[in-house]
């Protein structure tokens, strides 16, 4: 294992609501090595967008970093000045995709326009190179015609389009982290397959150490080294792609595995969902969230809140059952 | 064979959009051009395609929430395009649709119970002791107690508000349901307990479905037969099974190849491969067969001429040069 280029340490961010305290991000750690794409999965509320948006420091009130460390090169991310932030790391070593193309740029300005401001803004550019980098950028992400298409406006483009010139902005400044939320989740399949496999390229061409983040098991298994299942404001397994793929560990992860419906399966195969439903992260009960839908729920899971525990390699769980038979599978 | 409960003939939906300027010829958006399909008493047939192609379109067609443009609908021997506003009333209790969002389907103001009765309501069915208790008892089929009959939507996570839904459409003892996109906005988790739920209503209750989806695992696991459909053409239609199995046209192999793997080892990173291009715009659709700007084996004809709709043995029918 090389040394991580992000190492986030206990991040815990909340929500200070009107119903309670919201903990969309509880106690969660990890660490992306160099060149590596980790994963994250969960479904909607687990917190993995909310995970993504305080290593960029943009989590806007009510919600706010309570705790933790995320160091980056060395500093603490959470002790940068909001301008360091803006001028050293949002946009610059750390680049970012986000679901929505369209209400993430600006549709009164030509696209070209916008991604020569990121060169402009981060390289020291004068505005003529800015234009020449930002035509090489667009044609760089597959756009055809870039000189022709530098003017025209977001609204001319298609939705795979716009994801393109989104990544052509966020790769301007060759970040050393791109974290891309749910990068295709808006678009069609055959345009997500383009879009994954130009992430693909892109990655691997500039050993660009990537942070996906998705709820979508297929995308992981395709893009991802690394993967970190979150739940309900929590890790609950990490470990490499591979491994956890093969062997799920923890009952949530072995769920989701479970209630997918796989192209593969046999038409009268049966169905098996997770019971219960996500529960929403104010004022969790003790213990582990997802006791009321496990079904391997013991007495101790009401009164202690699991710890991720280390195993082989990157492998970690947080599961009482898991730490009570360290060597065997929960299954 | 008995008939089937529901015939789609030449089904076409043209919108005419507002002239660009004032002595412009207006522009037609071809949503719907010329779909047939038939649908037995308790089959489902799935339908799938990418944004535009007009899936959703032929749901609302079908339901007769659009006026086609063209075309035939026969539900249950009676032609709903032509027949009495009675004859219709009575047809539309007949035929029922859960949508994508179940949230913004379900009306915030009302209570889950104002929402289940509305339909019987509507149709005069029954008192309202009545109706209240057929609301109970479709409620406890769905997996809901009585006590969510008071409470309002917002109270309920996705799936609950789809089960919900799925309720209210089951009132009125329809015979065919649209499930359009019924599970897309669900978490994976929940995805499959909907599904599973709508499979036993299919069996207690004789239903009919008419599966509307982007999605081909959930498709090809959820529907006996499959239709692809592209920029409102009718590209491929088989039985499930044999769609994935051997594909025929080009665009249906594409949408089949573009689903990510779940093996992290058999890594298609990076060649994971698209379609070249983007779908064109349906206001001025390709000429010959429409998929030709994309298509990996064009040859000449494809742009000049239109593949017909072709059965090529066993129900298998496919619009494409390559089979013909």
């Amino acid at each position: 294992m090389s040394e991580p280029l992000l190492c986030v340490e206990g991040l815990r961010t909340s929500f200070h609501l009107e119903g309670g305290v919201l903990r969309a991000v509880n106690d969660v750690s990890f660490a992306l090595e160099p060149g590596r794409v980790l994963g994250i999965v969960g479904e909607s509320g687990s917190g993995k967008s909310v995970t993504a948006l305080s290593i960029l420091r943009l989590v806007d009130p009510p919600g706010r970093i309570e705790g933790g460390r995320i160091r980056f090169r060395g500093r603490d991310l959470l002790d940068l000045s909001e301008a360091e932030m803006e001028r050293e790391i949002r946009g610059d070593r750390i680049g970012m995709i986000f679901q929505d193309p369209m209400t993430s740029l600006n549709p009164v300005f030509p696209v070209g326009v916008q991604i020569a401001e990121v060169v402009e803004a981060h390289q020291n550019a004068t505005r003529e190179e800015s234009r020449r980098r930002a035509i090489e950028l667009l044609g760089l992400v597959g756009i055809p015609h870039p000189e022709d298409r530098f003017s025209d406006y977001p609204h001319h483009f298609s939705g795979g389009m716009r994801q393109r010139v989104l990544i052509a902005a966020a790769i301007a400044s060759q970040p050393d982290i791109l974290i891309a939320d749910e990068p295709t989740t808006a678009l069609d399949v055959t345009i997500q397959a383009q879009i994954l496999g130009l992430l693909g390229d892109l990655q691997r061409r500039f050993g660009t150490a990537m942070v996906l983040i998705t709820h979508d098991l297929g995308v992981i298994a395709t893009m991802a080294d690394d993967v970190m299942v979150m739940y309900a404001g929590r890790a609950v397994e990490q470990g490499s792609a591979q491994d956890v793929f093969e062997r799920p560990r923890h009952p949530y992860t072995q769920g989701l595995f479970d209630s997918l419906i796989r192209l593969d399966d046999s038409p009268h195969s049966e169905l098996r969902p997770i019971p219960g439903n996500p529960p929403v992260p104010i004022d969790l009960p003790p213990g582990c969230s997802f006791r009321p839908r496990c079904r391997h729920a013991m007495d101790i899971c009401g009164l202690e809140v699991p710890s991720l525990l280390p195993g082989a390699g990157r492998r970690r769980v947080a599961c009482h059952l898991a730490s009570a038979q360290p060597a065997s599978p929960a299954a | 064979m008995s008939p089937p409960l529901l015939r789609v003939r030449d089904l076409e939906k043209h919108f005419v959009l507002a002239r660009r300027r004032i002595f412009d010829a207006p522009e037609v958006l071809r949503a719907l051009d010329g779909v047939s399909f038939e649908l037995a008493a308790g089959e489902t047939l799935g339908v799938v395609g990418e944004s535009g192609c007009g899936k959703t379109t032929m749901a609302r067609l079908v339901l007769r929430l659009l006026e086609p443009t063209r075309g035939e609908i026969v539900l249950d021997g009676t032609d709903m395009l032509d027949c009495s506003k009675s004859e219709l009333r009575r047809l539309r209790r007949e035929m029922q649709i859960v949508f994508q969002d179940p949230l913004s389907s379900l009306n915030p103001r009302m209570t889950v119970g104002v929402s289940v009765t509305e339909p019987m309501r509507f149709h005069d069915i029954g008192t309202r002791t009545e109706r209240v208790e057929r609301a109970v008892e479709l409620l406890e089929v769905v997996g809901m107690g009585p006590e969510v009959l008071e409470r309002y939507p917002h109270e309920f996570s996705g799936g609950q508000c789809q089960r919900i839904s799925i309720a209210r459409a089951l009132t009125l003892q329809p015979r065919l349901v649209v499930l359009d996109e019924p599970v897309s906005a669900l978490d994976v988790s929940i995805r499959a307990q909907i599904l599973k739920l709508l499979l036993d209503l299919q069996e207690r209750f004789s239903l009919t479905y008419l599966f509307i989806s982007h999605d081909l695992s959930v498709v090809k696991r959820f529907c006996r037969r499959t239709a692809v459909l592209y920029l409102g053409k009718l590209v491929e239609l088989c039985e499930s099974e044999r769609l994935y199995r051997e594909p025929l046209h080009p665009y249906t192999r594409a949408l089949i190849d573009a689903i990510p793997s779940l093996d992290p080892t058999a890594r298609s990173r990076g060649s994971l491969r698209g379609l070249e291009g983007d779908v064109p715009s349906a206001v001025n659709p390709p000429r010959g067969c429409r998929f030709h700007t994309r298509c990996p084996h064009r040859m000449a004809v494809c742009s000049e001429r239109e593949p017909p709709l072709v059965d090529v043995g066993g129900g298998h029918r496919v619009a494409c040069f390559l089979n013909q």
